[in-house]
């Protein structure tokens, strides 16, 4: 997911290219108060003219609280965003009281459910209440973490090696799993220094976040390496997909591949690998299938 | 010594014999550091002289100066590769009487080797010169301090011209070898204060580009390259010097590395990057008509290997052993691509000219494979249009077109089609790209060209491709 200033009209135009897989338009901090409205107007026009090749957009809005909020809401989903990702989550309540927002613009348009939620987890309440919000809405589709804001409230700094986040990041795959949903991990902004964001991205794609934030189009190829499973993983998920939708056809429900009894986390876990190959570029999606 | 040509600037141009009405030549080796052709029009402009025409191999924004000599009628033609900067702007406006003439650097050479660009009088700066007038871009002692490496685009000039004059800031002992000018070719010798700035002349290491638009690019070039059918041992390759063109040597490195493919040569304008995968082996021989930086410069000073062509010898279209004829690959830039393959990288998309032809209608005429890397909108520029607003390299030399949005390859050359297609390379119609970039930026508006012309663009054969008119505000 790559973070777009929502005031800088030739990166929102350009951000396609690079092909991430996700990319968020920023109406919260990267815009200053005196433009929030130009923003708005911007990214709500950016949405509706420009064909970003079928990728996912995401919007983050100014907080509900703030003068802002509600109209970042209006704005996205009457321009037809994806996603609406909440800055600052903090309880199941504030996803509720989004909720309500976009149904009351999506009900003016006739469009009820479209517009999906992310919330931002970003402080020590949050991570507390992480699987609460995570199931405090339908439209749930993810949780992320926000280092920055969350390092602060914890009242300490981040590190290169990023222990002081090892607890709200083990906390929002925990929720995001027992949810069902998707779990991203927070920006990691110098992008002088690939090492230690490669080292973070290994980090957290062991921890099993589903992705990483991004703030340059730089970052897209590490992120894709990191996550990128290798060929012999590739090759020994496709042998599994193929077993199961054999013995599907034959109507046996125990398979075994190379002589080893492939049980149901086995084949999720080979589902799992073949959709990563086809997002990473690496395996067709006609040859998948 | 018994002889020497050292006189004083005013000395060599009366002993020249020049005249109201001839043709003065110059070099742009110094590039944007250049304080040779300001220090001499002036020093003619203050000795009377009226009427000249200028013939220099490229032309820049330090060369401002030269708008007072215009309109005092010192200066009254000109003749270049390109122009920049306000120079470029005031001609576009309708400066100059009779129209500037463009030349490729092919063109120039083969131009004034068949006589049709006479020149009657070479001003050629030299980072080092002898009191006979041996002359090199190389340094020679502790003092040198304008080095610009190899001369090659004043190589021309010092034969051909009737007279030639060196201008130099380091004066050196007898006999100054290598040479890249021969003293028989040398009638006088000036020392000044400085040729040139030196850090304008030329960047110091190399510089990656960080600009992801450029990065994309530079990949994109470099699968198309490496997909082409012309990626195989003793390829031979010539790079531009933008952000993209640098980091597409960076990704054909690692794929030569990987698959044990080694370049027989590299050509034209010879970068650090071209010199660091010499020194690694991966390229053969560097054949260097200008060093675009320090670490150019100072391995042609120190390599045999690393040899400098004159102008002729590079590009030239007439003469059978001119290298572009030898050239498989060749990756360019441009201000603007049309429907039709056609380039411009002469005249920006507001009419005002902005650029150098340079050795782009040479290199994309003669060599195998010419890929144009371009971005397919420069803010709100569009860069593949239906027309160009002038025309430089015809569009059948060229051979693909590479953007962020897609690879368009000239339906000329279809089995490099089919490669890139197999390769899993995005191929687009050209036609596609151009209706893209009309769909995010709209219809513009005709640029407000006058009816006078202010530039004539020959193509390398000598014959006339194109003019340019006055831009009316």
């Amino acid at each position: 997911m790559m973070f777009v200033p929502g005031n800088n009209p030739g990166m929102m135009a350009d951000a396609h290219i690079y092909g991430p897989d996700s990319i968020m338009l920023d109406l919260e901090d990267s815009v200053t108060m005196a433009e929030k409205d130009a923003a708005r107007l911007l990214v709500h026009n950016a949405l509706k003219s420009i064909d970003f090749g079928g990728t996912e957009m995401v919007v983050r809005i100014n907080p509900l609280n703030t003068p802002y909020g509600k109209k970042d809401v209006e704005a996205v989903v009457k321009a037809g965003v994806d996603v609406i990702r909440m800055p600052k989550t903090e309880t199941a309540d504030e996803v509720r009281e989004l909720e309500a927002e976009i149904i009351k613009v999506e009900t003016e348009l006739g469009c009820v459910g479209r517009t999906l939620i992310m919330a931002a987890i970003e402080s020590a309440l949050g991570v507390v209440n992480a699987y609460e919000i995570a199931t405090a809405s339908k439209r749930m589709m993810g949780i992320a973490l926000g280092a920055e804001d969350y390092s602060a409230n914890l009242k300490t700094q981040r590190t290169p090696g990023g222990a002081e986040l090892l607890l709200a990041r083990e906390s929002i795959v925990v929720a995001a799993r027992a949810a069902g949903i998707a779990c991203f991990d927070t920006v990691y902004s110098n992008l002088d220094d690939m090492e230690t964001f490669r080292k973070e991205v290994e980090l957290i794609k062991t921890l099993g976040f589903d992705g990483k934030s991004i703030i340059n189009p730089r970052q897209i190829e590490v992120v894709n390496e990191v996550f990128a499973p290798s060929q012999k993983d590739i090759d020994k998920a496709l042998r599994i997909i193929a077993a199961i939708k054999e013995a599907q056809a034959k109507g046996s429900g125990v398979i075994a591949v190379n002589g080893k009894m492939v049980d149901r986390p086995v084949v999720i876990r080979a589902e799992r690998t073949v959709a990563l190959a086809i997002a990473s570029g690496i395996l067709d999606k006609e040859e998948a299938l | 010594m018994r002889h020497t040509k050292v006189v004083t600037l005013e000395e060599a141009i009366v002993k020249s014999g020049l005249k109201d009405g001839m043709t003065i030549s110059f070099h742009h080796h110094f590039r944007g550091g250049d304080k040779v052709v300001n220090l001499v029009v002036a020093k003619l402009a203050e000795m009377g002289f009226k009427n000249l025409h200028l013939a220099a191999s490229s032309l820049s924004d330090v060369h401002a100066p030269l708008i007072d000599h215009i309109k005092n009628g010192v200066i009254t033609k000109i003749s270049t590769s390109g122009l920049r900067g306000e120079l470029a702007n005031e001609i576009s406006h309708g400066l100059l009487k009779e129209p500037v003439v463009f030349r490729s650097h092919g063109g120039r050479g083969s131009a004034i080797a068949s006589g049709e660009l006479h020149i009657d009088v070479a001003f050629l700066g030299a980072s080092s010169c002898d009191e006979l007038g041996n002359a090199s871009g190389c340094p020679r002692s502790e003092n040198a301090k304008s080095i610009c490496g190899s001369l090659g685009y004043a190589l021309p000039d010092a034969k051909y011209a009737d007279h030639v004059v060196i201008l130099t800031d380091d004066l050196v002992a007898y006999p100054n070898v290598p040479k890249s000018i021969s003293a028989c070719d040398v009638e006088s010798v000036v020392v000044v204060d400085s040729v040139g700035d030196s850090s304008k002349i030329s960047s110091g290491a190399i510089r990656d580009s960080k600009n992801p638009r450029d990065i994309l690019l530079a990949k994109q070039a470099a699968k198309v390259i490496i997909n082409s059918g012309y990626f195989k041992e003793g390829f031979s390759i010539q790079t531009g010097t933008g952000g993209a063109s640098l980091a597409a040597v960076k990704y054909i490195r690692e794929s030569m590395i990987e698959k044990g493919i080694h370049a027989s040569f590299a050509l034209g304008g010879i970068t650090a990057h071209m010199v660091k995968l010499h020194e690694e082996g991966l390229i053969g021989r560097l054949i260097d008509v200008q060093s675009f930086d320090k670490v150019a410069a100072e391995s042609i000073a120190k390599d045999q290997l690393h040899q400098e062509v004159s102008a002729v010898e590079y590009a030239s279209a007439d003469h059978v052993g001119s290298a572009v004829h030898a050239l498989d690959i060749v990756i360019l830039s441009a201000l603007e691509v049309d429907v039709n393959f056609n380039v411009n990288v002469l005249v920006g998309s507001d009419g005002i000219i902005r650029g150098a032809i340079g050795g782009h209608p040479d290199t994309a005429e003669d060599s195998a494979l010419s890929i144009i890397v371009c971005p397919l909108l420069r803010g709100r520029i569009p860069c593949v249009v239906p027309k160009v607003t002038t025309l430089i390299t015809p569009g059948k030399g060229v051979d693909v077109v590479v953007t962020e949005y897609g690879i368009a390859v000239n339906p000329a050359r279809p089995e490099i089609a089919e490669r890139l297609k197999a390769a899993g390379l995005k191929v687009v119609d050209i036609h596609e790209l151009a209706a893209k970039a009309r769909s995010i930026i709209g219809e513009p508006d005709a640029l407000p060209f006058g009816d006078k012309v202010v530039g004539i663009v020959m193509d390398r054969h000598g014959k006339v491709l194109d003019e340019i008119r006055n831009i009316v505000d």
